[in-house]
């Protein structure tokens, strides 16, 4: 295969996988990696890199949509990014010392754990929650337009063991080059009790900011290729623009649930390939 | 949005001028990696792809001076690669960007907050080639 048809055989992979992943809301980063080093035999570091770069690309293209509507809460966002960013900066290093097979296990896990995690039914949020002493002094409890019309206002719970998640959240990111959403959804929605909309579009604005931090780190350690990249970027991000322009009523309930079983089968197949050295 | 309460420069202001850097920040790197791309592509598409073995990039393509020394010998691979640091620095420029908005706000507690960021950032950027 020569270079022309690599890459466009790599953008239209990158184009169907930010379009389903932004059509589903489950990312399209997470599918990217296996895409890359199952089918396309792309050593899974230079995937890893490829895949961090077009996730800042597409959760800066959405944040730049979703900050205007007034659910994202800056604050909330800006503190936990603390965790976050250190988060990546240590995967980014222990991604170095860490085996290509032992990455690819890891990769398995996360894929399984968020096929699971796509699957099982969202909680009903809890309202009207008393403020907590350090998320008030945090300045963190916010509100935001209601589906009913008027704001609703949100009390913030138990901030340490949401910024302990993010900085795993952060870890995972680091260490496999996606955008660890459905961890931080876990740390703010499950934790920290946020209204969903406000975890989804607060997150997807850290997203960025994570990747970022270890983007630097991938970038300086020669981990980055231009010519593996491009077609990445440039495909996942047309894809997702495309996906958030015909989100608004397509009914994506049979999508995400045939995206759901591909994300599980990359995970098994990643686990398989993992464990016998085929990486 | 948080309550800061009847500040002029409130977080919803200082959010859509995120907002705004964002979109900026990406049509542009998206714009220069396509550039370089084409021109990439031109060069050297017919030749054979090998993504198989890991051998790491050359060091004009790790560091900041080289990347910006290879675009502008319009090299197609230092191109693409100054439009990645473009959009790598963007979140960046956001943290910067936020941090003058809540000095704006006279909110001393997430200045610093937004400062601590901004270092690991920029320490990933800048000093971790050296790191080890």
């Amino acid at each position: 295969m020569n270079i022309l048809e690599f890459t466009l055989l790599v953008a239209v992979g990158s184009f169907a996988a930010g379009l389903l992943g932004s059509l589903t809301g489950l990312g399209g980063g997470v599918v990217l990696v296996p895409l890359l080093t199952l089918f396309f035999k792309v050593d899974i570091r230079y995937a890893i890199g490829a895949s961090l770069v077009s996730v800042i690309a597409t959760s800066s293209g959405a944040a730049a949509a979703y900050v205007k509507e007034g659910f994202s809460n800056i604050r909330i966002g800006m503190f936990l990014e603390i965790a976050t960013t250190l988060g990546a900066l240590a995967g980014a290093f222990l991604a170095a010392f860490i085996s290509t097979k032992a990455l690819a296990v890891i990769f398995g896990l996360m894929l399984l754990y968020s096929a699971y995690l796509s699957r099982k039914p969202r909680s009903r949020a809890e309202r009207n929650l008393p403020p907590d002493a350090l998320a008030t002094r945090l300045r963190m409890n916010g509100s935001f337009p209601s589906e009913e019309g008027g704001t609703r206002h949100y009390n913030v719970q138990r901030v340490p063991a949401g910024f302990s998640l993010m900085f795993g959240a952060g870890a995972l990111s680091g260490l496999l080059g996606i955008g660890s959403g459905a961890v931080k959804v876990l740390a703010m929605d499950q934790a920290m009790k946020i209204p969903f909309k406000v975890s989804t579009t607060t997150s997807n604005f850290m997203i960025g900011v994570t990747a970022a931090a270890s983007a630097g780190v991938y970038l300086n350690r020669g981990y980055v290729d231009p010519g593996l990249a491009m077609p990445v970027m440039l495909g996942v991000l047309a894809g997702s623009m495309l996906g958030a322009s015909i989100l608004v009523k397509a009914e994506t309930k049979v999508l995400r649930l045939v995206f759901s079983i591909v994300i599980a089968v990359l995970g098994a197949q990643m686990l398989y390939k993992g464990f016998t050295g085929g990486i | 949005m948080a309550q800061t309460g009847n500040d002029a420069f409130t977080d919803q202001k200082l959010e859509n001028m995120v907002g705004n850097l964002l979109r900026a920040g990406v049509s542009l790197s998206a714009f220069v990696v396509l550039i370089g791309g084409v021109i990439y592509l031109a060069r050297h598409g017919r030749e054979l792809a090998d993504y198989r073995i890991f051998h790491g990039e050359p060091s004009e393509l790790k560091s900041l001076s080289g990347i910006v020394r290879d675009a502008f010998a319009l090299s197609g691979r230092g191109i693409i690669q100054l439009g990645l640091l473009l959009l790598i620095a963007t979140p960046v420029f956001r943290v910067a960007l936020s941090i003058w908005g809540f000095a704006e706000e006279h909110d001393r507690m997430y200045m610093v907050f937004t400062g601590i960021v901004l270092v690991v950032l920029l320490y990933s950027l800048l000093g971790s080639a050296s790191g080890f």
